[in-house]
């Protein structure tokens, strides 16, 4: 099919990386040795801050999974997990995750008892290739995030390859909603900006009072932390067309150092991938620890996890690390005791944030945090 | 008020202290008459270097009557000592002496004769035969109650195959039981802690028979008479030896009565007692009896010889334990002699472990004093608060507080003593004296710290398989894996399977 085209060339690599694994496993067999397989360490601590790149890189750091019988059985689920993932890429099909868990209940004893140990596999496999999951034959079924505003969004029918010109003005009190794989997609816009906002609430908001038409923007919504797909439909629509990203959060811990952070410079667990799903141009709007003085708004206490989050934040957070402002905020923020969620803006009457907060802000973007 | 004194019956006496006695209820009355007449028997056989075989049968003549009968291939008696042995209370040839025996007051036999006499009315029957070249004699004796007295009523001559050997039949009121305090589970615990004797059993139903084989065809080393050591006298005991020692000179009679006292030491006794070496043992006062006491104290003695012990020793506590009991694991502990209130005494544990025992139940704690089972009274035990206060977690088992531990697992405590201190005169706990426990919690330790090292083993030797086995689970499927992945044939992904199946195994650290 047409729309698999791209994946074509690298699918024949992926499984000629595949191969390579297997027979270097099966030689150490027959040598009477135990085999090994080696993965890139997926955590916070496996990536450094590149603020020339914008993004985590992944260090070196391998972690080598020697059969044991430690790690028996993950070794034979993710040599099963390679196989299938081979057998997807030959009959040029494909699996969800969950599917993907599901399939495994043929392995007998070697199934998975829950979809996170599955997910893991599948991420530990991309992670051994440096490949993503798409190019395994898996796709998430998350969802992408939505879209409205000033931009078309050229895609092609998938039977008739048919151009298909989508006009995220035109979707009324609806939104576009950002397919899972995002690569063969074309832009067209004339927008200022783009704002990335996280919570669906304050989306609709938004879209409801067409601010995207009088501000000139296009309005994401992240829903939570922002999706491979997400970030990778923002950084190429940025990168086309030169537009700066705004992230207008909640004002927690959580907001900062998980949503905005993997948006903009990935995350620990996908090191190898964040090269392509990452905003480097991202820069934050809101709500900022600051921001619950200045507009006096009500707020929660911090939980201990809360607490906990920024405090890790600070301690292991490469992004957080490199940037004096963002620690700054962290410990006021804790200081303080309090967060803020987006929708707080409303004790000032519903449209506070439109017609104040939001046009306050954008007067003045030299003090949105980088 | 010695008249009034001699007025009370035996027999009254008897009835009032029946409880101090062991009969204090028709199934224990049971079980003492036949616990007394065993050990009768077997401090006889062993005196005389005879191995034991034991005959014990109880008939069933009426509801709670019964006939009691053992027989034994001992010296056999005379007729002369056949009254003093089974027929006066008090009598006992053991009182006396410091020697480790079964017995200790000697009121045991007679006792039971006594019982079973006020019970039922019948005598005891005794038949005995001393040699090959003398017949058997049948003895009926009877208890004169009023005068204290026992009578031979019968004397008859009589069929015995064996060359020697004595059998005593008692009839009493009782009530026969099995289970923790039953017949059979003292004769069990009395051949574990008897290795060197063959016990046959016929209960009273039809076809309960029971036969315990020996697992030790050597005698237990004979214990030695010994004096007693000067610390274990009390005052009261020492007027009494003073009065009828044949000494005449105190500095001769300490060294000629006690055991470890030379002249220097018994002068330096007495001159502590301010007393003079050479005065008359029998003069001495109840006062200078205390000083003496006191002088006796303070001196530094060499503790007594142990010669006068007699343990079932670690080898024989072992073949003992293999022989009775199916279990994966036997230990067993003999410490050296230790002394308590200047009287030698030892412990010894022994232990099984696994196999057959059951695993969910509190440990099976068997009591012994000088081999005799002790089968009640465990709560106030010292051989049980040792048991107790060890801790056994440390040695691979469950313990809750203040309990015995939980574990498959079979104790055996014994303590051999010249004289072993009961919380009683029913001989059914021992005292706790430090030194007792102490010895019985170092012996705990050693045979835990053995038990430990063999559950440590088994643990580790069943995680080595439990490993195994998981291991093989998975491999075939990175079999499966490989196979799909490179298209390998059916023969190629055995290869696999098989030699990485070796690798693992051989890899595999115990």
């Amino acid at each position: 099919m047409s729309s698999k085209t791209p994946a074509k060339p690298a699918a024949t690599s992926v499984v000629k990386k595949i191969r390579a694994e297997a027979r270097g496993i099966r030689s150490k067999i027959l040598q009477r040795k135990t085999p090994a397989m080696k993965f890139p360490v997926r955590s916070l601590s496996n990536v450094v801050y590149r603020p020339e790149k914008g993004h985590f890189q992944i260090k070196g750091r391998k972690k080598e999974r020697t059969l044991t019988v430690g790690t028996v059985k993950t070794f034979a689920q993710t040599l099963r997990m390679m196989a299938f993932s081979q057998e997807l890429i030959e009959t040029d099909d494909m699996a969800t995750k969950r599917e993907a868990y599901y399939v495994s209940k043929n392995w007998d004893d070697a199934r998975f008892n829950e979809q996170p140990e599955s997910d893991t596999v599948i991420e530990d496999v991309e992670a051994l290739f440096g490949v993503n999951r798409e190019q395994l034959g898996f796709v998430p079924e998350e969802k992408g995030g939505d879209v409205a505003g000033e931009l078309i969004v050229v895609d092609h029918d998938r039977d008739t390859g048919e151009k298909l010109r989508i006009d995220c003005t035109r979707f009324g009190s609806g939104a576009y909603s950002i397919p899972i794989s995002v690569e063969q997609l074309q832009f067209e816009t004339n927008a200022d900006y783009i704002l990335a906002i996280e919570t669906a609430g304050m989306f609709q908001r938004l879209v409801k009072h067409s601010y995207w038409r009088s501000a000139n923007c296009i309005l994401i919504s992240l829903g939570g932390v922002p999706t491979r797909a997400c970030r990778r439909f923002i950084r190429r629509l940025a990168d086309d067309h030169q537009l700066p990203v705004y992230v207008f959060v909640d004002g927690d811990p959580y907001g900062y150092s998980n949503i905005y952070r993997t948006l903009k410079a990935g995350s620990g667990n996908a090191a190898h991938l964040n090269e392509f799903f990452c905003v480097p141009q991202a820069r934050f709007l809101g709500v900022t620890p600051g921001d619950i003085d200045e507009y006096d708004l009500p707020t929660h206490p911090l939980k201990d996890v809360d607490i906990k989050r920024a405090k890790d934040a600070l301690k292991n957070d490469p992004f957080i690390q490199h940037h004096k402002p963002w620690q700054e905020a962290l410990q006021k923020q804790i200081r303080m005791g309090v967060r803020v969620e987006q929708q707080a803006l409303a004790k000032h009457g519903l449209n506070f944030v439109i017609d104040e907060y939001l046009p306050r802000k954008m007067a003045n973007k030299k003090a949105f945090l980088p | 008020m010695a008249a009034r004194q001699r007025e009370i019956s035996v027999s009254e006496f008897f009835t009032k202290n029946r409880h101090l006695l062991g009969f204090d209820s028709p199934t224990k009355a049971l079980l003492t008459t036949i616990k007394e007449a065993v050990d009768n028997s077997l401090d006889a056989c062993e005196e005389a270097g005879i191995l034991p075989d034991l005959e014990v049968t109880i008939q069933a003549l009426a509801e709670n009557r019964y006939r009691i009968e053992v027989a034994d291939n001992g010296p056999g008696i005379v007729k002369a000592q056949v009254p003093k042995i089974f027929g006066k209370l008090l009598y006992g040839s053991k009182f006396h002496r410091l020697r480790q025996s079964r017995g200790q007051q000697g009121i045991g036999i007679s006792a039971a004769g006594m019982y079973g006499q006020l019970t039922t009315g019948k005598p005891i029957v005794i038949e005995s035969r001393t040699n090959r070249r003398q017949a058997a004699h049948r003895y009926e004796l009877v208890i004169d109650t009023l005068r204290n007295q026992p009578v031979i009523k019968r004397d008859l001559e009589v069929d015995w195959e064996a060359p020697h050997g004595t059998r005593v039949a008692i009839e009493l009121e009782g009530t026969y039981k099995k289970g923790r305090h039953g017949v059979e589970t003292y004769l069990r615990q009395t051949a574990l802690a008897n290795p060197h004797v063959e016990i046959r059993f016929q209960g009273p139903a039809e076809g309960e028979v029971l036969a315990f084989q020996r697992a030790s065809s050597t005698l237990p080393p004979e214990a030695l008479e010994i004096q007693p050591h000067p610390h274990g006298v009390e005052v009261g005991l020492l007027l009494r030896m003073l009065k009828e020692s044949k000494a005449r000179r105190l500095s001769s009679f300490f060294q000629t009565e006690f055991s470890r006292v030379g002249p220097t030491l018994a002068q330096r006794i007495v001159e502590g007692a301010e007393l003079q070496p050479k005065s008359s043992p029998k003069r001495v006062t109840a006062e200078a009896a205390e000083r003496l006491i006191a002088s006796i104290r303070q001196a530094r003695i060499p503790a007594p010889p142990t010669n006068c012990l007699s343990p079932i020793g670690e080898e024989r506590l072992l073949a003992s334990l293999q022989e009775q009991i199916a279990a994966d694991f036997y230990a067993a502990v003999s410490r050296s002699p230790a002394v308590y209130r200047g009287n030698p005494f030892q412990v010894e544990i022994g232990l099984a472990y696994g196999g057959d025992l059951t695993s969910d139940d509190l440990v099976s704690l068997y009591r012994f004093a000088n081999r005799v089972p002790l089968l009640y009274q465990q709560g106030g035990c010292a051989l049980f608060k040792s048991v107790l206060s060890t801790n056994w977690k440390a040695y691979g088992l469950q313990q809750s507080r203040g309990a015995l531990p939980s574990g498959p697992l079979i104790l055996m405590a014994h303590v051999a003593s010249v004289w072993v201190p009961f919380t009683s005169e029913s001989k059914e706990a021992v005292a706790g004296y430090d030194e007792i426990v102490r010895e019985m919690k170092l012996a705990l330790q050693e045979v835990g710290r053995q038990l430990a090292r063999h559950v440590r083993r088994t643990e580790r030797r069943r995680d080595a398989d439990r490993k195994r086995a998981y291991i093989e689970k998975y491999i075939p499927h990175i079999g499966i894996a490989l196979q799909d992945i490179l298209g390998l044939s059916e023969k190629q992904e055995a290869e696999i399977v098989e030699t990485l199946t070796d690798t693992l195994a051989r890899s595999r650290k115990m």
